[in-house]
């Protein structure tokens, strides 16, 4: 389940931030994604709302600041 | 594969088409993502893509500019991506937040310099009325009106000054009532109501765009009101980054701006043509027959009606409907003349292509019967495989994909961006009956593309099995179902397929087919007996589904091939015509097998297996496994 899980995420950082799926991992973050300012934050948040039919609040959004950090948070919202 | 595998493969897919450059299979892949999962994430995926294919493919350009109120930026990916599926490749200019009076009152704004085609103008009621909005409770009626008025005002100076300095097609959202009214159901009791002064606005607005050409109104309290009005918003989202739409509705804001902007573009679809059985009606008229099909005001038969509901509406736009269908053409002819929950008739189809044929041929002969091309037809089959033979062998046709459940045939048609129209003429309302008379005239020469490209794509795998204890219901439910593809049509109860299984000399074998859309199950049955030097065979059918794929072949070869094993030196078969299974005519003789002997109507076609060998298509994968005893 969480496998499963953390590969939708990694897709969804690899889609929104134009990365290679290889290069996403469990601590890619927006220290270490060039691509990964403000407006794609916000893409990022809805693609991964969208996707697993949720809605954060705005300090979780402030919270998703990695691969690790979003894959946990939606797996406590699940 | 699991989904988020095959989601990864796709990518990876458009990935290499694209560095190869081979344009259509990048194009056919983006599609088919997008068909699998249309939602931000594709879409960021996607967006990029289309910029390295503009140029190689024709696609309509469109140069449209948003003049808003609030955040629409997560918007702009989902609409370039959904437009692609039309084949419209969108420039975009976004305004400014809330600069949209200054863009369209400055004749030297970027709105201007963009030079625009459309404009859409999305503003919310908080923003040009806030009091009827936020304040209602303490308005005065006086005030109410003067609002009213004042927003329908704005609007009609809006227009004047941008019709002064540009020719675009200019689309402005109406308003949307708020969720709750400020009075509760006060509101309905009393003479200014809250939501009322809303639809005075939006009356207004309607009357505008009827009194200035090429000014549109965007119904969208309409779209909040089809997806729900409560889980439409995110207040949270709309305080903390301007965006007022939650995650799920960006799509349905990017489509609604696509039924303007693909007839706009001219991307429409001039022509709907229609699968029959399982679309039209529900279940097989060659197999259910007249009272067998499903299709009236009953459940379930009324899914179907309400889709022929929806094609009547498309027809009356000016779009003509056609027909593409696998069918013995009496049997189909019947039932669209006599069937009394038909709610189209005959003369509403301008063209018909009723046989055996691919469909992508029969869409050839409609385009050449209707001269209408290719890229203007729309196809609308149940099954994914005859989807899937016209979007490879005539890609230019916009296939619609119709969701499992039919009760939701008749949405995904009205839901098409390609029917729209934003004017109407009056030879629109008359085009179905012009071509109806038309139809005799023309007939159109067949077209032939590669069906080994199409099987390759396919990924067809035949599956063969000795009868097991668990599939011997199927396969005696296949002998007295299967009308079509049937040889013999003998028809067997579980109880007799059980006896002959347990018989020496008797072979019983299933073939389930599984193809890149799925399992279709055990949709092929082979009966034989060996008799001496011959290996007879008693059955041999195949369900309509997979009627057309060449798995019959695949069946056939491993008979042949088993049969030589045991030391037999013939193969040998009957072939019982009857009133339906016209399909299977050909069989024997196209496998290679010589006519014998002719009893009536009856033909006895023998292949000798000593000196030829029937192949297994190479684009088929065959899988033998062992059923075991009963």
């Amino acid at each position: 389940m969480t496998e499963a899980l953390s590969q939708q995420v990694r897709q969804i950082v690899s889609d929104v931030f134009g990365v290679p799926m290889d290069h996403v991992r469990e601590d890619s973050s927006p220290e270490t994604v060039e691509t990964w300012d403000s407006m794609r934050h916000l893409n990022l948040v809805l693609a991964v709302e969208e996707k697993f039919n949720l809605q954060f609040t705005p300090e979780e959004m402030e919270q998703m600041r990695s691969v690790g950090q979003i894959v946990e948070l939606v797996h406590t919202r699940m | 594969m699991k989904p988020e595998e095959k989601s990864a493969e796709l990518r990876q897919e458009i990935n290499r088409a694209i560095s190869e450059q081979t344009i259509e299979v990048a194009s056919a892949r983006i599609d088919e993502l997008w068909r699998r999962e249309p939602g931000p994430s594709s879409a960021a995926f996607i967006a990029p893509h289309i910029e390295r294919l503009r140029g190689q493919l024709n696609l309509a350009r469109l140069r449209m500019a948003v003049l808003r109120s609030y955040t629409v930026e997560p918007v702009i990916p989902l609409l370039r991506a959904a437009a692609f599926g039309f084949r419209v490749d969108l420039e975009v200019h976004v305004g400014d937040y809330n600069a949209y009076m200054q863009e369209i009152l400055d004749v030297n704004s970027p709105l201007y310099r963009f030079e625009p085609d459309v404009v859409i103008v999305a503003v919310r009621l908080a923003d040009v009325a806030p009091e009827l909005w936020q304040e209602y409770a303490v308005l005065e009626p006086a005030a109410v009106q003067d609002a009213v008025e004042r927003v329908s005002r704005t609007l009609e100076q809006m227009v004047a000054s941008f019709r002064q300095r540009s020719r675009a097609a200019l689309i402005v959202h109406n308003m949307e009532q708020p969720v709750h009214a400020a009075l509760g159901v006060l509101d309905s009791q009393v003479e200014a109501s809250q939501l009322e002064s809303v639809q005075s606005i939006n009356r207004e607005f309607r009357r505008i765009a009827r009194q200035n050409r090429g000014v549109y109104i965007l119904n969208y309290d309409n779209l909040v009101a089809r997806h729900g009005r409560v889980l439409w918003q995110d207040d949270r989202k709309f305080f903390a980054v301007g965006l007022p739409i939650a995650a799920h509705g960006l799509i349905h804001v990017a489509n609604e701006w696509l039924r303007f902007l693909v007839p706009l573009s001219g991307r429409v679809a001039k022509a709907l043509v229609v699968d029959l059985d399982n679309t039209l009606w529900g279940g097989v008229i060659g197999e259910d027959g007249m009272t067998g099909i499903k299709l009236g005001v009953e459940y379930p038969g009324a899914a179907y009606q309400a889709l022929q509901r929806a094609m009547l509406d498309l027809s009356r736009r000016g779009i003509l409907l056609a027909i593409c269908s696998k069918n013995n053409p009496q049997e189909a002819m019947e039932a669209l003349q006599k069937h009394q929950g038909m709610l189209l008739k005959p003369a509403d189809f301008a063209a018909m292509r009723i046989n055996w044929h691919e469909k992508s041929q029969g869409l050839r002969e409609i385009s050449a019967e209707l001269n209408i091309g290719l890229d203007s037809l729309a196809f609308l089959d149940d099954d994914p495989f005859e989807r899937e033979q016209v979007r490879t062998g005539a890609p230019d046709v916009l296939v619609i994909d119709l969701p499992e459940d039919p009760m939701r045939y008749a949405s995904a048609v009205r839901d098409c961006p390609a029917f729209e129209r934003l004017t109407l003429s009056v030879e629109d309302r008359a085009r179905r009956s012009m071509y109806a008379k038309e139809r005799e005239r023309t007939r159109a020469e067949e077209a032939f593309r590669s069906k080994g490209e199409f099987f390759r794509y396919l990924r067809q795998e035949a599956e063969i099995q000795s009868a097991t204890p668990a599939s011997i219901a199927r396969i005696a439910q296949l002998t007295q179902k299967t009308n079509q593809f049937n040889v013999t049509t003998r028809r067997y109860s579980e109880q007799q397929v059980a006896e002959i299984v347990a018989n020496t000399g008797w072979q019983v074998l299933s073939m389930r087919v599984k193809d890149r859309f799925g399992d279709h199950g055990i949709v092929g049955v082979a009966i034989t007996r060996d008799d001496e030097e011959v290996c007879e065979i008693d059955t041999f059918l195949l369900s309509c589904r997979v009627i057309g794929r060449a798995v019959e072949t695949a069946l056939l070869s491993h008979i042949a091939q088993e049969a030589a094993a045991r030391g037999r030196k013939r193969l040998a078969g009957w072939f019982v015509p009857t009133k339906m299974n016209a399909p299977a005519a050909q069989f024997y003789a196209q496998s290679g097998f010589e006519c014998q002997t002719k009893d009536g109507e009856c033909q006895r076609w023998i292949f000798d297996l000593e000196i030829g060998q029937i192949r297994c298509p190479d684009w088929i994968r065959l899988n033998v496994s062992e059923g075991g005893g009963i």
